[in-house]
């Protein structure tokens, strides 16, 4: 709040001071009859002293050089003039005037230390979540680096000790190495697409269906071992979506659900359109029609027979570079802030709940469709 | 086929004596260049069958570079690029290239790509009839047969077939596709290619959720594949 006050204009700052002083006065005016001049000068001095707490240094200055004359004026003996009578009178005004100004900068110095001190811890936060950020991605990505110096160091060094069976099984892991760290670039690329905020979703016509097994087929060797159960609408429409974000979408999240469950479990996949019908009453321009407005959503479930995640941890799994506290390694803790990112890029939410047996990931994205018929 | 002279344009060192590596010992003949310059003076000296082509070149764009080539050289063109960009890619073909493969690329698809360009586009006098595995479509007699059972297509569902097939294993943008069947007042109009394109797999491919044949390029268009 206080720091809501400090954002208004100088010049709006500097007519409510004056506002609140002259305000002040005008009362304390009124019940001079009841009232010391002296009890005047708490009050003003009270009243300049709010003002440094809200405002910034100049229009605090000018709020309490005009109380100061304020008091002077109507309330000094003898009134109405700038004299000073009794020289008593003379020390007090001159004290004022010394207190209200020195409190003013004090109040005000303070204030400005206390910012730079929550600008500091709010930096220390940023640094703590980028050490973090650091710590995890160079583990992702120097782990299949290290296996990719340690096998290549192996098969450099003095081939003839190796047995032909090692030798493949180092290049083999070269390969699945090379492959992780392709993985680990890609989810880069596309978080900072995300970060630049200028994902543009170059929507086009989709055919879900192929969208989908085409992504099925680019992950058989992960898939090989689940029972995929695939249930897609009859009759789904096109829907205008950006493929390449989409095929991202279910790429994550189907690596996911093979990386993290059982082998030989099973990976249910839905597709369905849910239609939404706006009907308006009587309207002038469309007195036939009671159908204002169709609206489509590309419903997509993904729901698998693994652990399920705890419920603790599921607000936090879509969050960049987060991965459960005992997962196995593997991943980037990006797939999920990627798919999350892509969705509502789509202006589609993706919803994240544990089912008996397993967890669910609910993607809805609104659309626009096409039947085209042949 | 081989002992075809390929030309490499790339400017890494790494990229290109790997390249070079794999295609002579597939028997290719290779050159290779450093520069956009330099590939493009080998291309005028000793024109080659093939050139590999990278986008992202030091001293000029790739894209510059592809235009320059195809005033004159009308042999097949290979873009590599790092850039998975679909614009990229789209605007490369367009621009005249024959192919293009995103690094890290896999050797066989490398070697994959490079035959089928070479083997260049099938027609009805050369080569009437396209022969992969289970289909086979006759382009003279206009017939298509699958597990040697004709199957019925309408006239455009045969068009697009054969247009792709004509191409086999070269990737046809969508644009390309929608002008060709259905003419250039579609170029924008692909909802009717996703619903030919499925309507196809459901009658040439075994399973069209699988399909072998008809290949999504993703964001980019269709490639049609003989043999596995």
């Amino acid at each position: 709040m206080l720091e809501r006050l400090t954002k208004i204009s100088r010049s709006l700052q500097i007519l409510i001071s004056l506002g609140l002083v002259v305000l002040i006065s005008g009362i304390c005016y009124l019940l001079s009859d009841w009232m010391d001049y002296k009890v005047v000068a708490f009050l003003l001095l009270l009243i300049v002293s709010l003002i440094a707490i809200m405002f910034d240094i100049f229009p605090v200055l000018v709020a309490a050089s005009l109380s100061a004359l304020v008091w002077n004026f109507f309330f000094i003996e003898p009134k109405y003039t700038f004299h000073i009578g009794s020289a008593e009178d003379g020390v007090l005004f001159l004290m004022y005037f010394l207190i209200v100004l020195i409190n003013a900068v004090l109040t005000n110095r303070i204030r400005r230390i206390e910012k730079q001190v929550r600008e500091k811890e709010e930096k220390g936060k940023t640094v703590k979540l980028y050490n973090t950020l650091l710590n995890s991605l160079s583990h992702e990505l120097k782990t299949p680096i290290s296996a990719i110096v340690g096998a290549t160091d192996n098969l450099l060094a003095d081939p003839a000790k190796l047995t032909e069976e090692n030798k493949k099984e180092l290049i083999a892991g070269i390969s699945v190495a090379a492959f992780r760290l392709n993985q680990q670039v890609e989810n880069l690329l596309s978080m900072s697409r995300l970060e630049s905020g200028f994902i543009q979703p170059k929507k086009d016509w989709t055919d879900v269906s192929e969208l989908l097994y085409d992504v099925i087929q680019r992950l058989e060797q992960q898939l090989k071992h689940h029972q995929l159960i695939i249930q897609i609408e009859e009759n789904l429409p096109l829907y205008k979506l950006d493929y390449g974000l989409m095929e991202q979408v279910l790429y994550n999240l189907l690596y996911n659900a093979a990386l993290y469950t059982p082998e030989y479990s099973d990976i249910l996949i839905q597709v369905n359109n849910k239609a939404d019908k706006i009907y308006s009453l009587n309207t002038k321009e469309e007195a036939h029609s009671s159908i204002k407005k169709e609206t489509n959503q590309l419903v997509l479930t993904i729901e698998d027979r693994g652990p399920g995640f705890p419920p603790e941890e599921i607000s936090k799994v879509f969050d960049k570079f987060y991965r459960l506290s005992n997962s196995k390694t593997g991943g980037s803790g990006l797939g999920l802030s990627i798919v999350k990112g892509f969705v509502e890029a789509h202006n589609g939410t993706v919803l994240l709940e544990n089912v008996p047996h397993g967890a669910r990931f609910t993607i809805e994205i609104p659309a626009e469709t096409s039947y085209v018929k042949i | 086929m081989n002992n075809a002279a390929l030309l490499v344009i790339d400017d890494e060192a790494q990229i290109r004596r790997l390249l070079e590596i794999t295609l002579e010992s597939n028997s290719f003949n290779v050159e290779s260049a450093e520069t956009a310059s330099e590939g493009l003076r080998i291309a005028a000296n000793h024109p080659p069958d093939l050139i590999i082509l990278d986008l992202g070149l030091p001293d000029e764009n790739g894209h510059s570079v592809l235009k320059k080539l195809r005033e004159w050289y009308t042999k097949p063109v290979i873009i590599l690029s790092v850039q998975s960009s679909e614009d990229d890619i789209v605007s490369a073909l367009d621009n005249g290239a024959n192919d293009y493969l995103v690094k890290p690329f896999r050797t066989g698809e490398l070697l994959a790509r490079i035959r089928s360009a070479l083997r260049g586009i099938v027609n009805e006098e050369n080569n009437p009839v396209v022969d992969a595995g289970d289909l086979q479509i006759d382009l003279a007699a206009r017939s298509v047969n699958k597990n040697k059972e004709p199957v019925k297509l309408t006239a455009t569902e045969y068009k697009l077939l054969s247009l792709l097939a004509q191409h086999e294993g070269k990737v046809l943008t969508h644009q390309y596709l929608l002008r060709e069947v259905w003419g250039p007042g579609y170029i924008r109009q692909t909802q009717y290619l996703r619903v030919f394109i499925a309507q196809l797999r459901k009658k040439i491919e075994t399973d069209a959720n699988r399909p072998v044949h008809i290949i999504t390029e993703s964001g980019v268009g269709y490639r049609f594949i003989a043999k596995d």
